[in-house]
C-alpha cells in the first residue's frame, strides 16, 4: 500500500498521521479515566503505527510513473476484505444476542455482555462495519470505471477507509464500555460523530473531483446513487447528532432537541439511513454489478433516473411512519404514511428494472451462484419494501409495530437485499480487482447462496410468525373485557421461533465465513498473466502530484 | 412574514403538492427527452463496452 504512494504522498500521509496522534493525545489527556479517554489513547495508538510505518518505508522506490495511469484499487481491496472481516464478526455478535434471547442467563454475570450492549455492536457492526466498508469499496471501483478517469488523489481514499474504520471500532468498543447517545443507528457519542463529519467531508470531495475528471460526458446513473448515499448521509448525521457534551472531557452529551421533536428527528435519521445508506448505495452496486454480471445493459435507463428521483425525494418524508400513534400530530403520521404508500412505486421501479434485465439470461442465473445472488437481492428488495409500504399503514401498524414483525422486516430488508447485492458485488468484483480467472472456488460460491438464502428464509419466517403471534396476543381480550394474555405468556409463546431464529442466523454466518475464505483463497491464487487492456483508463497527461 | 412552524407548516400543505408535482415531471420529462435518449443508451452500454477501450 504505501509503495503505491510518491515521496511527497507519504509525506502528506505522515501529517495526516499525525494529526490523528495530537486529536487522541487531546481526548486521552482531556478524558483521562472516562471512556474518551481511552479511545483518545487507542487513536493516538493507531496514528503511531500509521505513522512507523509510513517512516520505515519512506525511503522506498516510488511507484513507477506510469502506474499513475491505471485505476487505484488498492483501497478498494482494503475496503471489500474489512467488509467480509466486519461481516462475520458482527453476524457473529448477532447470534449471540439471538440465543441471549433464548437463554437470557448467558452474559457471564458481566456488564459488556448484556444484550442492550452487544445488540448494537451487532447492528453498528453490519451497517457501517460491513455495509460501509463495501459502499466505499465498490464506489471507488465504480466510480473510477465508469468515469474512466483515476482517483483524484491517492492519500484521501486511505483517510475515508482508516477513519471509517477507526469510527467504527470507537463505536462498537464505546457500547461494550456502557456508553451510547441512546438514538438507535446513531449510538457513537459527539467526539465520534464530530471525527466521522471530518472523514465524509473528505469523501464526498474526492468522489466529487474524481468525477470532475471523467473522461465520459455523461454520468452514469450508479454514481447518482453513491452520491445521494454520500450526500444526504452527511447531512442526516450531523442534523441528529446535534448535541452537547457534558464537558469536553466526558464522553456523555445531550441531544439538542428533546420530546417529540427528538422523537421526529431521530426517525427522520433512522428512516433515512435505510433509505440512503441501506438502499441508495447498494442500488448503486445493483446498476453497475448485476448489468456487468449479466453482460446485459439495464433494461431501462430512463426508468432508472425516475426511480433515482422517486426514491431520493419520497423517503425524506416517510419517516414519521416510525412514530404513529405516538404524540407526534396527526397530520404528520398521515404525511409518512402516504407517502410511505407511494414508495412502493419507485422501488418496484427499481426491483422490475433489475429483473427485466435478467430476463432472457435466465440461464445464467441458473448456472452462476453470484448472478443469483443478486437476483434474489433484487427480489427481496421488491418484497421489504412492499412489505414496508403495508407496514407503513397506521392500523398495520398498530398490529407489527413492537413485535419481531420489525424484526423480520429489517432483515427480509438487511440480509435478503443489502448483504446479497454485496455478495453478488464482491464475487464479481474480486477477481476483476486482484486480477484473476475467476474466484477461487464456484462451488464454495454455491455453497455460501445457499446457507445465505435458507439462513433469511428460515429467519424472517420465524420473525413473521412470532411478530405476528405477539401482535394477535397482546391485543386478545378475554370475555370479561381484560387481556386474555399476559405479557410473559407471549414471551413463553415466542421460544420456538427465537431459537429457529438464531439457526437460520447461524447459517448465515457461516456462508460469511466461506465467503471470507474464498475471497482469500482467491487472492493467494496466481495472478493472470498482463493486466487485461480495459481495465486501464484512457491514457490523459497526469497532472503533477498535488 | 416570520418563518416560524406555522408558516412551514402552512406552505407545506398548500405549494407543497405543486412543487412536488413540478418535480416530478422535470424528472420525467428530462428522462424522456428525446435528445437524450442517445447519451443514455450509450451510457447504458457503456459499462459492458469497457472491454472495447483501445489503449494509445
Ligand atoms: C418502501 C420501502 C420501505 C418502507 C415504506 C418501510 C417501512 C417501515 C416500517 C413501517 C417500519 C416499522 C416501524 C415501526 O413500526 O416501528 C420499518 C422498520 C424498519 N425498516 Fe423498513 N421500510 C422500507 C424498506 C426497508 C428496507 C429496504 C430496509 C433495508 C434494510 C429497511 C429497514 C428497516 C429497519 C432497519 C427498520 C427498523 C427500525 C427500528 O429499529 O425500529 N426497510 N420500515
Ligand atoms: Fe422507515
Amino acid at each position: 500500500m504505501i509503495s503505491q504512494l510518491t515521496r511527497d504522498e507519504r509525506s502528506s500521509a505522515m501529517y495526516l498521521s499525525g494529526l490523528l496522534v495530537l486529536f487522541g493525545g487531546f481526548l486521552a489527556i482531556a478524558g483521562r479515566n472516562d471512556v474518551l479517554g481511552w479511545h483518545g489513547a487507542m487513536l493516538v495508538f493507531s496514528g503511531a503505527i500509521l505513522l512507523f510505518a509510513l517512516i520505515s518505508r519512506f525511503y522506498d522506490d516510488e511507484p513507477a510513473r506510469e502506474s499513475r495511469h491505471e485505476y487505484y484499487d488498492d483501497p478498494t481491496k482494503f475496503g471489500v476484505v474489512v467488509a467480509m472481516i466486519w461481516l462475520v464478526f458482527a453476524t457473529f455478535v448477532g447470534d449471540w444476542v439471538a440465543w441471549l434471547l433464548v437463554f437470557p442467563e448467558a452474559t457471564f454475570d458481566a456488564g459488556w455482555s448484556s444484550f442492550g450492549r452487544l445488540r448494537p455492536v451487532h447492528t453498528t457492526g453490519v451497517i457501517f462495519g460491513f455495509g460501509g466498508n463495501a459502499l466505499i469499496a465498490t464506489s471507488f471501483h465504480v466510480l473510477q470505471r465508469t468515469s474512466r478517469a483515476r482517483l483524484a488523489g491517492s492519500v484521501s481514499p486511505w483517510v475515508v477507509l482508516i477513519g471509517f474504520n477507526l469510527f467504527c471500532i470507537m463505536a462498537v468498543t464505546g457500547y461494550m464500555f456502557g456508553i451510547t447517545a441512546s438514538k438507535e443507528y446513531a449510538e457513537p457519542e459527539w467526539y465520534a460523530d464530530l471525527f466521522l463529519v471530518v472523514i465524509w467531508v473528505v469523501y464526498f470531495v474526492l468522489y466529487v473531483r474524481t468525477l470532475a475528471r471523467r473522461q465520459e460526458p455523461h454520468i452514469y446513473v450508479a454514481n447518482w446513487y453513491f452520491m445521494a448515499f454520500i450526500l444526504v448521509v452527511a447531512i442526516l448525521h450531523i442534523i441528529n447528532n446535534l448535541a452537547v457534551p457534558v464537558s469536553l472531557g466526558h464522553a456523555k452529551s445531550y441531544s439538542l432537541f428533546s420530546g417529540v421533536q427528538d422523537a421526529m428527528t431521530q426517525w427522520w435519521y433512522g428512516h433515512n439511513a435505510v433509505a440512503f445508506f441501506l438502499t441508495s448505495g447498494f442500488l448503486g452496486m445493483l446498476y453497475y454489478y448485476l448489468p456487468r454480471r449479466a453482460g446485459r445493459p439495464i433494461y431501462s435507463y430512463r426508468m432508472s433516473i425516475i426511480s433515482f428521483w422517486g426514491i431520493t425525494f419520497l423517503y425524506m418524508w416517510a419517516g414519521s411512519h416510525h412514530l404513529h400513534y405516538t404524540a407526534l400530530p396527526h397530520w404528520v403520521q398521515n404525511l409518512g404514511m402516504t407517502f410511505s404508500i407511494i414508495l412502493v412505486v419507485p422501488s418496484w421501479a427499481s426491483a422490475g428494472n433489475a429483473l427485466l434485465t435478467l430476463n432472457g439470461a435466465w440461464e445464467k442465473v441458473r448456472d452462476d451462484a453470484t448472478l443469483r445472488f443478486m437476483f434474489v437481492a433484487a427480489v427481496f428488495y421488491g418484497l421489504s419494501t412492499f412489505e414496508g409500504s403495508f407496514m407503513a399503514i397506521r392500523p398495520v401498524n398498530s398490529l407489527s409495530h413492537y413485535t419481531d414483525w420489525t424484526v423480520g422486516h429489517v432483515h427480509a430488508g438487511a440480509l435478503g437485499w443489502v448483504a446479497m447485492i454485496t455478495f453478488g458485488a464482491f464475487y464479481t468484483l474480486v477477481p476483476m480487482l486482484w486480477n484473476r480467472e475467476r474466484m477461487y472456488s464456484s462451488r464454495l460460491i454455491e455453497a455460501h447462496f445457499w446457507l445465505a438464502l435458507s439462513g433469511t428464509v428460515i429467519y424472517v419466517f420465524s420473525m413473521w410468525n412470532s411478530g405476528i403471534i405477539q401482535g394477535l396476543m397482546w391485543r386478545a381480550y378475554a370475555e370479561n373485557g381484560t387481556l386474555a394474555y399476559s405479557f410473559m405468556d407471549s414471551v413463553d409463546a415466542m421460544a420456538p421461533y427465537y431459537v429457529a431464529r438464531a439457526v437460520g442466523g447461524f447459517l448465515f454466518f457461516l456462508g460469511g465465513v466461506i465467503g471470507l475464505y474464498n475471497i482469500w483463497k482467491t487472492i493467494k491464487m496466481p495472478a493472470q498473466a498482463h493486466t487485461p487492456i480495459y481495465d486501464l483508463p484512457p491514457v490523459v497527461d497526469v497532472e503533477p502530484a498535488e | 412574514m416570520e418563518f416560524d412552524h406555522n408558516f412551514f407548516v402552512g406552505f407545506a400543505k398548500s405549494y407543497g403538492l405543486f412543487y412536488m408535482m413540478a418535480f416530478f415531471f422535470g424528472a420525467v420529462i428530462y428522462a424522456y427527452w428525446p435528445s437524450n435518449q442517445e447519451k443514455f443508451d450509450h451510457a447504458a452500454k457503456s459499462i459492458l463496452e469497457e472491454d472495447k477501450v483501445v489503449q494509445k
